[in-house]
């Protein structure tokens, strides 16, 4: 099989999985117990941190453990908006964004809070201009994603961040799951104040990330309980999870180098699409390298993805999060796609170690399937 | 053209008379050993600077670490090239391009007077090259953000730009050493800090009451030693069991003086554990007036049983300053660790905050500690602890 659908969840690395399994049996104890045992792991939990925080330029102390994107992403929005209600209730967010953001969103909406939904252009970006305008008073908090996992379009987020740093009591929340270890964002810069990462998306594992909250940010917690993570995140810390991220980081971010290879890969499979009438590309060219998303007329998704399936290739219609719902992806509505292209999309994901080889075998499964039910499907 | 070594200047020691070979040797093995991991750079010493030739290894890093090394007064990058006015101009721009400020200076040398274009001309030569081929920098030969040195030698032509600050102070080992004696608190890591500037070696002394003080107590009194040695290389950290003492000053002495007692029975053992190390003085974190141990009253009663200088590097510092100069150095985090060590156990209620000798002396008089001295004397624990990595470090590492 080959695997093009890691925006979805990568293979975990070995050296991952190693890690994992030696703190998990060997450092179980646990981090806040007084004894030596504790002490072991507490300082094992603590280099993970520090880690972390110098591979992004951060102080140790921002980093915030968490179960993964989704969590992350609902800490930040719902943490920010609790801990400032005094200040302010308008929250500003984009069109196209993740559901663990959305959905976070309707729900502070049914609680009295008020949200602008940015709307993004035909290549699935937010215009800064924009964003300048609604800012309003009462703005505490703008959320946006740096990559879109269902298209790739990329946020100029350093820009976004220039603009903020002049609005103090704003604060900006960067969903970076998709684009950690493919295309950096400034982590340091003063305009940012909380990055959400994921590990399973960096070839790291399931449940596990974290939340990168600035000094300057206090955070409602969602969960009560203790002090750990300093009372952000109570609950026994997963220390095997946290080295494993530590790790997955580390080396996602050595192989970032390898991300410019995915340019060239991604531009061999829109050239086969295009040849195809039916085929519409729904990825910008000036989108992340490593995401391309279409839609094949008349084509149930569901389907094309099954012939794949049969042809050895992984690919998946929109997000995983969103995708059992049958219905037109909010995304490439909003990027002004018609309905029956947006109920239609296929997206391709790859890793920074795919191969030409990998792109050719998904290249000729196409075109297999294209001869085989084009017919049929009319 | 990139800068290929970095030239490390002398703080006091180049003033060192007979001694300043030792000196600088002392630092050069400083110097080495921190940068045991770059087997590729080379170090040379001499009489009044030292140069690292990089041979393309990264500098920052390798500045990084020597920022932690007593003896340095400042470093600067350099780049060496050939004696050719041309090839000494782009180099020039090149350091200027490097650095950030907005007004320069140049000060040229000739100390190879072969070289036909005179000190003062080249000055001119160089600073109108920078001006024409840069865009917001101007000259400012009395106060420059930066200043490009030029030195024309017989060899080649060494051109430095920004000077780095360093650490000050005294190469670690160049003036003998001290035992420091270490609770875990904020205070003494410092002092042994301060200390090792004066170029002094460290061993520290830690006493615990098992099972009264916690194991993660005795771990943060570990973990601080391991930090002090990227100051000054290995350190000896000696555990006294103090458990048997403690109780029987709990069971037999007054209350309000056991805290004294305690601190007495403490510089004794000190004083007999340097002893058998050949250490000549003692250390400790005490500043004047900031607990009911270190009032001038229970100093004076403390340190009458021993003679040994005690080396007292904090004693006219506030809190603040010593918690800033802690955070500095990256002790203050493991020394809030909140656990129960040897100095918060047993505490009475109302410490004597002005003890007198003679009342401690009759107080002590009919309890008999030696047999316990001695016990605790021979039950020292030593632990060394290296610059380097420990092998439990290297497992870490491989795990992230």
């Amino acid at each position: 099989m080959i695997y093009l659908d890691n925006s979805a969840t990568t293979k975990p690395q070995d050296d991952v999985l190693k890690a994992f399994q030696t703190v998990a049996t060997k450092y179980f104890a646990n981090p806040s117990s007084i004894h030596r045992m504790g002490g072991e792991v507490e300082e094992l939990l603590e280099k993970s941190r520090t880690q972390i925080a110098s591979l992004l330029g951060v102080d140790r102390h921002e980093v915030i453990y968490t179960s993964g994107g989704t969590e992350s992403n609902n800490l930040a929005i719902k943490g920010v908006a609790f801990q400032y209600q005094n200040r302010g209730s308008h929250i500003i967010t984009s069109q196209i964004e993740h559901p663990s953001v959305l959905e976070a969103c309707r729900h502070l909406e049914k609680v009295g809070y008020e949200v602008t939904y940015l709307p993004v252009n035909r290549k699935g970006e937010v215009s800064v201009e924009q964003l300048k305008k609604v800012i309003r008073k009462d703005t505490i908090l703008v959320t946006l994603m740096h990559v879109n996992n269902e298209i790739g379009s990329v946020q100029p987020i350093g820009e976004i961040a220039n603009v903020l740093q002049d609005y103090p009591k704003v604060m900006f929340h960067v969903d970076h799951v998709q684009g950690f270890g493919k295309i950096s964002i400034p982590y340091n810069h003063k305009g940012i104040d909380l990055i959400t990462i994921s590990g399973h998306k960096i070839h790291g594992l399931k449940g596990s990330g974290c939340l990168i909250k600035k000094g300057q940010v206090n955070l409602m917690p969602l969960q009560h309980g203790g002090s750990q993570e300093d009372g952000y995140r109570p609950g026994t810390q997963n220390v095997a999870n946290a080295v494993a991220l530590a790790k997955a980081m580390r080396l996602s971010m050595e192989d970032a180098k390898n991300y410019h290879q995915l340019k060239s890969l991604k531009q061999t499979i829109i050239n086969e699409l295009q040849s195809y009438k039916k085929v519409m590309i729904n990825s910008s060219e000036t989108g992340a390298h490593h995401i391309i998303n279409f839609s094949v007329q008349n084509f149930k998704p569901e389907v094309l993805i099954h012939a794949f399936s049969d042809e050895g290739i992984v690919v998946s219609t929109k997000s995983a999060c969103s995708s059992r719902q049958n219905e037109a992806s909010h995304v490439l509505l909003a990027c002004g796609k018609a309905e029956s292209d947006a109920s239609t999309a296929v997206r391709v994901s790859m890793n920074n170690h795919q191969t030409k080889e990998d792109i050719e075998a998904f290249i000729q499964a196409f075109r297999n399937i294209m001869s085989k039910y084009e017919k049929i499907m009319g | 053209m990139k800068f290929d070594h970095i030239l490390i200047r002398y703080g006091e020691l180049a003033l060192k008379g007979k001694n300043q070979k030792f000196f600088i040797n002392t630092l050069r093995s400083n110097v080495q050993r921190a940068l045991k991991n770059y087997p590729h750079l080379s170090i040379k010493g001499k009489r009044d600077h030292m140069y690292i030739l990089l041979d393309g290894e990264d500098p920052q890093p390798i500045i990084n670490k020597c920022k932690d090394i007593f003896g340095i007064q400042s470093f600067s990058l350099a780049m060496k090239v050939e004696n050719d006015e041309e090839k000494i101009k782009q180099a020039a721009l090149e350091a200027l391009n490097q650095d950030q400020g907005q007004t320069f200076k140049i000060t040229c040398k000739r100390p190879n007077k072969h070289f036909p274009v005179r000190s003062q001309k080249m000055n001119q030569v160089l600073g109108g090259h920078l001006l024409t081929n840069t865009d917001n920098w101007q000259v400012d030969v009395h106060n420059p953000d930066v200043d490009i040195r030029v030195e024309i030698r017989h060899d080649a032509t060494y051109i430095t730009a920004k000077k780095i600050p360093g650490k000050g102070g005294l190469p670690v080992g160049s003036t003998g050493k001290t035992l420091l004696l270490m609770s875990g608190g904020i205070d003494s890591p410092v002092a042994g800090y301060l200390t090792m500037k004066r170029g002094v070696k460290l061993e520290a002394i830690h006493f615990h009451s098992p099972p009264f003080t916690s194991e993660r107590a005795k771990q943060k009194v570990e973990d601080l030693a391991q930090t002090l040695t990227k100051f000054g290389g290995e350190v000896k950290l000696h555990l006294v069991p103090f458990t048997e003492i403690q109780q029987k000053i709990f069971k037999e002495a007054p209350e309000n003086y056991g805290m004294t007692i305690m601190r007495r029975i403490m510089l004794q053992i000190s004083e007999k554990v340097a002893e058998q190390k050949g250490i000549l003085s003692l250390a400790t974190g005490e500043s004047l007036g900031q607990v009911a141990s270190q009032t001038m009253e229970s100093m004076h009663a403390i340190n009458e049983v021993t003679n040994y200088p005690i080396i007292r590097p904090l004693v006219a510092m506030d809190k603040t300053e010593i918690i800033d100069l802690s955070k500095e150095i990256d002790t203050y985090e493991i020394s809030i660790r909140p656990y129960e060590d040897c100095c918060t156990i047993f505490v009475p209620k109302q410490p004597k905050t002005r003890p007198k000798r003679e009342k401690v002396n009759q107080f002590e008089a009919p309890i008999d500690f030696t047999n316990e001295i001695e016990k605790a004397i021979n039950g020292v624990e030593t632990v060394v602890f290296n610059a380097s990595k420990s092998q439990k470090d290297d497992e870490i590492d491989e795990l992230l």
